[in-house]
């Protein structure tokens, strides 16, 4: 129960780029259409639902304080803390690397249609963002788990609604300057509002 | 700020010094091919860490060093890079120094560094950095890419630190903690709890691209 909890909580409540500016960079970037936004999101759910619970198992493991202890008493001192960046973004980009890799082979036609994105999703910062506040949180695996794929499917959400609506605005008179980032900079905040309706639900 | 110090040594020991194209690398960023309002990078921790002044100067100075120093190992080691690996090469190296940086506020400014907390990891995959990099680092001078990292580190540096005043001024009364409509004899100053909200600062970045779209004239087609 805890966990579902949890799952909505970071879907809807705590959305990713709502409530935290995570991943504006192709939020803004790949939402001029539907269909490529609705790809990245799906690849952006995909790459986060993996690499939280591995982020999770070589924080747990190899860098928190006192986590080496399985190795023997001498290592129960050790605080690798300050290694989480970069090991982080290592296993990022490996990850990213490994699924692309995988797609590609066993399902050609998801490739085609994710491929171009999954290079980009290394430097979401949606991605290592959820890495950091799960190490932060100190979550337990299942927790991890269920925030990875829920922080994911928020993104997923939140994109291909601003995909849509984008889709729609290129029918309105909109003044020269705010043409493309003015306007979708206003619409984001709008939306942010209308996120903001699920504040205060405690479930 | 302490970007003009670390500049000093590089422009002595090259012969050729601010010459007119060094220097648009320099302002460019500034107004005309700002990384925030015009090539539409770094926009996440522009927006996450503005409601107040000071996080925002913290920020503002770490990423303009990020930016200086990953320009210049990369620009150093630009023929030494194979193409296939580039990313991971530029990942690896600004991990490093953002950890430093990391390491360094831990220290010193260990309020500080609870107030930003993951946003100053996040310098990492903030595009501006590997977008300099990719695009000018691994094809140009290192002098010169020094001079494109502080450009651009300034340019992203005035956007943020605007947005955090207005955000700062309407959301609590303040100016870098300091609160001014008390100073100036105004009591009971209602302050819009939007700004302080994620809200406020998309609002607040709409209409700075806005002024200054109109200003310069670009057009997004």
């Amino acid at each position: 129960m805890d966990l579902l909890n949890l799952g909505i909580k970071s879907i809807f409540i705590e959305n990713m780029v709502f409530a935290y500016f995570l991943g504006m960079c192709s939020f803004l970037a790949v939402s001029k259409k539907v269909s490529t936004a609705f790809g990245l999101g799906l690849a952006v759910v995909f790459v986060l639902g993996m690499t939280v619970p591995i982020n999770w198992l070589l924080n747990e493991y190899v860098l928190k304080e006192g986590a080496l202890s399985w190795l023997g008493a001498d290592f129960a001192s050790i605080d690798l803390t300050f290694l989480r960046f970069i090991m982080f973004i290592a296993i990022i980009a490996a990850m990213v690397q490994l699924v692309e890799m995988t797609i590609e082979k066993f399902s050609p036609s998801l490739y085609g249609s994710l491929g171009i994105f999954l290079p980009l999703i290394a430097v979401n910062c949606a991605i290592l963002g959820s890495s950091l506040f799960m190490a932060q949180r100190d979550y337990t695996l299942g927790e991890a788990t269920v925030f990875g794929f829920s922080s994911g499917i928020g993104f997923f959400l939140a994109i291909v609604a601003l995909a849509a609506i984008r889709e729609k605005l290129k029918y309105s008179h909109v003044p020269d300057p705010l043409k493309g980032l003015g306007i979708t900079m206003f619409i984001t905040g709008l939306m942010g509002l209308a996120f903001m309706s699920f504040m205060g639900i405690s479930l | 700020m302490s970007t003009e110090t670390l500049e000093t040594p590089v422009v002595k020991d090259k012969e050729a010094l601010l010459s007119k194209r060094r220097k648009k690398f320099v302002t460019d960023p500034l107004s005309d091919d700002n990384p925030i309002t015009i090539q539409v990078l770094g926009i996440c921790s522009a927006l996450a860490v503005t409601t107040q002044m000071k996080p925002t100067l913290v920020m503002a100075i770490s990423v303009t060093l990020v930016l200086v120093f990953s320009n210049l190992i990369i620009s150093l080691m630009r023929n030494a890079i194979p193409a296939r690996v580039r990313i991971i090469v530029q990942l690896a190296v600004v991990a490093t120094l953002v950890t430093l940086v990391n390491e360094v506020l831990k220290a010193y400014a260990y309020d500080m560094y609870k107030e930003l907390s993951v946003f100053i990891g996040l310098i990492i995959t903030n595009c501006i950095v590997m977008g300099r990099l990719e695009a000018f680092a691994l094809g140009n001078k290192p002098y010169d890419s020094v001079l494109d990292g502080l450009g651009s580190g300034l340019g992203y540096s005035w956007i943020i630190l605007t947005v955090a005043f207005f955000r700062e001024i309407w959301g609590s009364g303040k100016v870098f903690g300091y609160p001014v409509f008390e100073a100036m004899g105004i009591e009971n100053f209602a302050t819009n709890g939007l700004m302080v909200s994620p809200v406020g600062a998309f609002i607040v970045i709409g209409f700075i691209i806005w002024v200054q779209r109109s200003k310069s004239g670009y057009i997004e087609h």
